[in-house]
């Protein structure tokens, strides 16, 4: 008998995991029909899925039906938040995927752009009495549309001699926060909001292209240097301790043969050489965070880095300064932010000056590549003498 | 029987019930780590136990029945814990040297590749694309998978000089972090949307799609129908629309999907750490390539060719933007035979910022453009 399904068939050809042989395996024969077709026809049969969810939620859940209802009709999204680091046991895992065999599709997405836990592919009527029995096992939902979204962070300590914050316990303090499930669940603001958080500057959760608001952990001391370690890593062959040098973006670093000396106040943290020599170098022990705002894919202005906004912070639990001025920032782009426009858009309308004088933080020359180059400003009311009438 | 208020707004399970035994030993107390082998590190801690992580690539989704199996092995290896990556792969954290063989051979047997760390082309992130989403122009777990394959060896072994990250996002929504990665393929739509002016006044907020418009090409309209009703709707002007969808991200009635027009564009040079140079965008390399399913070959052959070009070049460490940066974008297009066009000179707001402002030109490049 022919196959039903001759072009998927050809991507379970090759060396690398198949994703028409995971979908074959889950037996979602709607949802493989409506591939093929979408790959015979050259684009997707999903259409808006409208408003789907559960009781009490505004969001999380994705409506998707397709514009073929005779091959499959309703097949939602569920964004559940995953646990910091994305760290699973074996049990709860095993527990989430005997839940989702019962209600939902069996397809999994480990895990989406945000950070969620994703599964794929539930019927309306089901999302009710899946999401019920999921809460028993402590599975919640997360974010979508204009709220704040599901954070995610790298692994941190629990595995990286990098790590200069907890970004575990940071992230399960925000996510368990009553305000900020509040404003998960229940979308208020302009757009959404993306919280990432880096245990250093080599960023291995992609915050600053992608996130509203990131925490990235660092170093204000110096960094602390193994010679011998140096020595070994030099003698191995497997490093170029001169080639690591002479890469240093500031030239903050000279090498002898026998010592390397890193001159701290000019190295901006970048992490190369940690990253090359790790058993000999580590970062030092006045550990905090920089704060950035602003990153985002694609928009209106086209896509945005997020820009340091605090050069250093420390950050200590229960992270109080951290909760409060995030709430600082949203509170400022929820009064001023237009729909569909994310915090750092909202700035680059409306002004960084104005911004940080709006949200009363200091203006630093950390904030900036270089000053402005043309002499269009406007000035806070106060700052200029008015004849009185 | 829905949940009651107050059982409600309990976040993520606590990560601490999820913590591999050696990770719960050695939380904030590691050392150093050393790469093995592509795919395997050993992270030593100041007690001077020590962990073994295995890592295994993976497709955009699996089949519950996969994580079964994963959990089969996290069990009898890694005392029943798992972690996924950033970048859609999985790890297994071991607490004893001798389990990471077995679990290799077990890996394999069950199809997951194991590398991806190193010098070697990460695990591609890819958005849902036709599998579940009703934006893409493009397939981007087709294209995940295709690409893979072809650059299976480079995933397994250490043959590039750095890492190379690659993402495929199926529209401009970009939800496969396509702005900052070395190589980035992402689907275009060509047209502007169809407006389907039923839907659009059934369902959608029109003054948000306006005000949501970047290039102001949306107007109100207000149609006349035969029984003398009015309905309203919206035109939308396609000499200023720039097809990004963000209208149809609003309201069904604006669909972009175009068969014969969509497809892919390729970029190059981005980079989200802050090593050396610092975070980079991603820059156009080529502006479109039609979808040519189930495995575009197209855009599989020009992938490879920007790689081999790249890869036969660049000094140690150099990231893709920085040998760019390095070699200059005239040799840049050169060396990889692709075509620089009008597409490549930003046309939107951005314009100044990328033009080559003085007279800084190489001596080749006056004898190639004379």
């Amino acid at each position: 008998m022919a196959s039903e399904t001759p072009l998927l068939d050809e991507l379970e050809k090759g060396p690398w995991p198949s994703i028409v042989k995971e979908i074959k395996k889950t037996g979602y024969t709607g949802l493989l029909k409506l591939y093929e077709l979408n790959y015979e026809d050259k684009m997707t049969h999903w259409t808006h899925g409208g408003m789907v969810g559960v009781p009490g939620y505004d969001a999380g859940v994705i409506g998707r039906v397709s514009d073929r209802r005779d091959i499959l009709a309703d097949a939602h999204t569920i964004r559940f938040i995953q646990p910091a680091g994305w760290f699973y046991s074996t049990k709860k895992l095993r527990k989430l995927v005997e839940l989702w065999n019962k209600y939902g599709s069996g397809l999994m997405n480990f895990h989406g752009a945000t950070g969620d836990l994703q599964v794929v592919g539930i019927p309306t009527e089901n999302i009710e009495p899946f999401f019920d029995e999921a809460a028993k096992e402590h599975w919640d939902i997360g974010g979508s549309a204009g709220d704040f979204r599901t954070a995610s962070n790298c692994i941190g300590p629990a595995r990286c001699e990098m790590a200069c914050i907890d970004t575990n316990d940071i992230y399960h303090t925000l996510m368990t926060d009553e305000e900020i499930l509040n404003d998960m669940h229940r979308p208020r603001f302009p757009y959404k909001f993306k919280v990432k958080i880096s245990g250093c500057p080599t960023d291995c959760v992609a915050g600053v292209p992608r996130a509203d608001f990131v925490i990235m952990g660092t170093w204000r001391d110096d960094i602390k240097i193994d010679q011998e370690e140096v020595r070994n890593y030099a003698k191995s062959g497997k490093v170029d301790v001169e080639y690591i040098v002479k890469n240093c973006p500031t030239n903050a670093m000279s090498w002898d043969g026998n010592e390397l000396k890193i001159n701290n106040d000019e190295c901006v943290r970048c992490m190369y050489c940690l990253q090359k020599m790790p058993k000999a170098l580590s970062p030092g022990d006045d550990r905090g965070a920089t704060i950035l705002v602003g990153g985002r894919a694609r928009g209106r202005y086209g896509a945005f880095l997020a820009w340091t906004l605090i050069p250093f912070m420390k950050l200590e639990p229960p992270y109080t300064e951290l909760k409060e001025l995030m709430y600082k920032l949203l509170d400022w782009w929820d009064e001023n932010g237009r729909a569909k426009e994310r915090i750092g858009e909202t700035i680059y309308r409306i002004g960084a000056g104005k911004f940080l004088h709006e949200v009363g933080l200091d203006p630093l020359p950390t904030m900036v590549k270089a000053p402005r180059n043309n002499p269009f400003w406007f000035y806070f009311p106060g700052e200029v003498q008015v004849d009185e009438e | 029987m829905a949940l009651s208020f107050d059982e409600l707004d309990f976040g993520p399970p606590d990560y601490k019930e999820m913590l591999p035994p050696v990770v719960q030993r050695n939380y904030g107390k590691w050392k150093y780590h050393e790469e093995l082998e592509p795919g395997v590190y050993k992270h030593v801690s100041e007690s001077g136990e020590e962990a073994y992580t295995v890592r295994a690539g993976q497709p955009k989704f699996i089949a519950s029945e996969t994580v079964l199996k994963l959990c089969d092995l996290a069990d009898k290896y890694a005392n029943g814990y798992l972690r996924f990556t950033s970048r859609h792969s999985v790890e297994f954290i071991l607490d004893n040297k001798d389990n990471v063989e077995p679990l290799k051979k077990e890996l394999a047997e069950l199809g997951f590749p194991v590398g991806g760390t190193g010098r070697t082309v990460r695990s591609i992130v890819a958005c849902t694309g036709w599998v579940h989403c009703h934006t893409p122009a493009t397939d981007s777990p087709g294209l995940q998978k295709v690409l893979m394959d072809e650059l299976y060896d480079y995933f397994v072994s250490e043959k590039l000089p750095t890492r190379l990250t690659i993402a495929v996002s199926g529209c401009l929504n970009m939800c496969g972090a396509v702005h900052c990665s070395d190589i980035a393929i992402l689907g275009v739509h060509r047209r502007p949307p169809t407006v389907i002016d039923e839907v659009v006044s059934k369902a959608c907020e029109i003054p948000s799609m306006i005000a949501a418009c970047p290039t102001y090409a949306i107007k109100p309209k207000m149609i006349k129908k035969e029984d003398g009703t009015t309905i309203r709707s919206i035109s939308i002007d396609g000499e200023k629309c720039m097809y990004c969808g963000i209208c149809y991200g609003l309201c069904p009635g604006t669909p972009l999907a175009d068969p014969k027009n969509d497809g892919v564009s390729i970029w190059v040079g981005g980079k989200i750490s802050n090593t050396r140079g610092g975070p980079a965008f991603s820059r156009l390399a080529v502006p479109f390539i039609p979808n040519n399913p189930p495995r575009w070959p197209e855009v599989v052959e020009t992938v490879k060719k920007i790689i081999d070009a790249w890869a036969s070049d660049a000094k140690p460490d150099e990231r893709m933007g920085e040998w760019i940066e390095r070699i200059g974008w005239t040799e840049f297009f050169e060396r990889t035979g692709l075509e620089f066009t009008h597409k490549h000179i930003d046309d939107y707001i951005f314009n100044i910022r990328d033009m080559n402002a003085g007279a800084r030109v190489k001596g080749k490049e006056m004898k190639k453009f004379s």
